[in-house]
């Protein structure tokens, strides 16, 4: 932003620069920062391949996940490596590899939106109920996110996953439930501290009602540091995901591909055939490292301090 | 409104004697014994308004003036019900239309925010919010208080920028705070504050954050406003010239109290006070002779006595006596003014100020 000292004989006292930026709000401003940002770039092509790899999955491939109709090709000492038939070879249960990890990633992706749409969703009011009310109604809130904060996350999603039974509602719920605290900390946190600020005591000071303080003031200016964190839980959420079907806790269905499992399966086989292990291992860990990339950069282009 | 300079000692000190001008239509907000003490409990309890009583008549412009710290903002955030319920005692009345506003509950002074008393503060630049068009958050304002709809908010929204010589006022209703210069935000917040037609208007350093050039144009502004409105104005600063141009009356504040209650016109022809004194020798004028030092007051609004000592100005004062440092001044009648100090400016000693 420009302020330009105002030249004499302007009676309005106002003068816009050359170079002020013109119709930007909060997040277009952003936006413009984050073209200019190449981790943003690099983390949103793997967000973006991700995503395409697990819609389009289907046209991707030739063969049906999990069939495994080569099953008689796999011996208890080998596994068929690539060839013409299947360009990533098998997995040890004579499906093909490929497909298998296309298909992955369509798990992925819906577990770890659905799960983290859910932890925002109870970590967003929880948040408001705290920081929007404030006295015992935050000390309530805030002592219940306290409790669920001293369970280590994955600890947390096992026991729900372990109490809920093995399907695919409660993997999401889960996982969701864990991110809780860490949205619900994290907005009360910013509207706290927002509700110190200058705006809000000049909102009071023109009669305007608490209600309306609080939803048409205080949250728009709290909620940018949220959805930075909710693009960063996609990626823990997405190595959840795996972690608790390594634990056995996941999908049980076999016709249904998941990288998680896909690890476990490849544990034994891991002398012969390295690539079951190290490509669904790639998967997960490109993902996460995409959103995190991308959730970086936004939060650097949403932070007031990088603003000109 | 820091307010690390009171002490915990306190004596309430005589009630006001009244005002030298006949209180003929009445008082239009009568601020009384207003005491405001900022502490938690098990530590030392800071006073930073101490006894503060005057009175602002229907169409009257008050200054409050005094140093960072004397606790003028403070009193007018009290008037407004506007500080933090925690760790705050507020004390003595705000009477406004007979009622005393300090006593009401959140909900029913929140209605007269805004409608009936409004306030500009000292920072434009963070007294709007950055992410709300400037359009939506002057448009509540009338959904608030006239409960019109959306299209008639807007309506009025863009006649009020219009009033407040904000060019192509419609269009700008959909600019984000950052898209405007500080002048323009501080007209903004004016039009706010004067969206309603409040029968008073506080404003806080209203120019303090702005360049010198558009100082001139927004006092202008608020002259003119105030006057069309017929409000009341209540002015608060720490420069004796901008109330040279605007004020009726002045209260100068020193250290939680007032010390000098006077007209304009008598304040700036004879200062008694000491400090008053400092301050208006501590402006630049035109007509002082070319390379004439200014004085300023000795030491820092920090370096006070406890009221309850003696006068909190004795460590800073040129006129200082022993009695200063032993017996409370009070708030005496001087016929044209209230006083209070043990040795004031004599009446003969050339006022180097001058006439406003």
């Amino acid at each position: 932003m420009t302020t330009t000292l105002p030249a004499s004989g302007n009676p309005q006292g106002f003068v816009a620069g050359p170079d002020e930026e013109k119709g930007l709000s909060l997040w277009k401003g952003a936006w413009h920062r984050l073209r200019r940002n190449p981790s943003a770039i690099a983390g949103a092509l793997i967000v973006l391949a991700f995503v395409v790899i697990a819609l389009a999955a289907p046209l991707l491939t030739q063969y049906e996940p999990g069939s495994a109709e080569w099953s008689g090709e796999v011996t208890p000492t080998t596994v068929p490596g690539p060839d013409g038939d299947h360009l990533l070879g098998l997995d040890r249960f004579g499906s093909d590899l490929y497909t298998q990890l296309l298909f992955g990633a369509r798990q992925s992706l819906v577990y770890g939106v659905v799960s983290t749409a859910i932890g925002l969703t109870a970590g967003t009011l929880l948040g408001i109920l705290a920081g929007g009310f404030g006295g015992w109604v935050d000390t309530v809130v805030m002592r219940l996110v306290d409790i669920m904060l001293s369970v280590p996350s994955l600890l947390l999603a096992v026991s729900i996953a372990a109490v809920l039974g093995q399907n695919a509602y409660a993997i999401m719920i889960a996982i969701g439930a864990a991110q809780v605290p860490i949205f619900a900390r994290l907005l009360r946190g910013s509207m706290l501290s927002q509700s110190r600020s200058d705006y809000v005591l000049a909102a009071n000071a023109l009669g305007i009602r608490r209600p309306r303080i609080v939803f048409g003031h205080v949250l728009p200016n709290a909620l940018g540091p949220t959805i930075v964190q909710a693009t960063l839980n996609l990626a823990t959420a997405i190595i959840e995901v795996a972690a608790l079907s390594f634990l056995g806790l996941g999908e049980s269905d076999p016709a249904i591909a998941e990288w998680g499992r896909m690890l476990v399966a490849a544990q034994d086989r891991f002398d012969a055939a390295p690539q079951l292990a190290l490509l669904p291992g790639a998967c997960i860990a490109i993902t996460a490292l995409g959103f995190t990339l991308f959730g970086e950069a936004l939060r650097e282009a949403l932070d007031p301090r990088t603003r000109r | 409104m820091s307010a690390e300079s009171m002490s915990s000692g306190y004596t309430p000190n005589a009630r006001r004697t009244g005002i030298d001008t006949p209180n003929v239509g009445g008082s239009l907000l009568s601020v009384r014994d207003l005491s405001v003490t900022f502490g938690v409990r098990g530590q030392r309890k800071v006073r930073a308004v101490d006894a503060v009583s005057f009175e602002i008549r229907p169409g009257e412009h008050l200054g409050l003036v005094g140093e960072s710290g004397s606790g003028k903002s403070v009193t007018a955030l009290a008037i407004m019900g506007l500080l933090p319920r925690r760790a705050v005692t507020t004390d003595g009345e705000v009477v406004y239309n007979n009622e005393n506003i300090l006593r009401w509950s959140p909900q029913k002074a929140s209605a007269l925010r805004g409608r009936d008393i409004a306030m500009v503060f000292q920072d434009p630049m963070t007294s709007l919010n950055p992410v709300v068009p400037v359009g939506t958050q002057v448009g509540e304002i009338f959904q608030r208080h006239f409960r019109v709809n959306k299209a008639e908010s807007r309506n009025r929204s863009g006649d009020l920028l219009a009033k407040v010589g904000i060019p192509d006022p419609k269009r700008r209703l959909k600019d984000y705070p950052h898209q405007l210069s500080g002048g323009m935000r501080q007209r903004m917040l004016i039009a706010m504050a004067l969206a309603c037609e409040p029968r008073l208007l506080i404003a806080d350093e209203p120019t303090t954050a702005l360049d010198v050039t558009i100082q001139a144009q927004i006092l202008e502004l608020l002259k003119e406003l105030v006057a069309d409105t017929g409000a009341a104005l209540l002015m608060i600063t720490h420069d004796l010239g901008v109330v040279a141009g605007l004020c009726d009356r002045v209260n100068v504040m020193y250290s939680g109290r007032i010390v000098e209650s006077a007209t304009r016109g008598a304040l700036f022809a004879e200062p008694r006070h000491p400090y008053t004194g400092g301050l208006l020798e501590s402006i630049p004028r035109l007509d002082s002779p070319r390379g004439a030092p200014l004085r300023p007051i000795p030491g820092s609004p920090t370096q006070v006595l406890p009221w309850a000592q003696g006068c909190a100005f004795a460590p800073r004062c040129r006129n200082v006596l022993d009695v200063c440092r032993e017996s409370t001044p009070t708030l005496d009648d001087h016929g044209d003014r209230e006083l209070r100090c043990h040795n004031p400016l004599s009446a003969d000693e050339p006022a180097k100020a001058g006439s406003p």
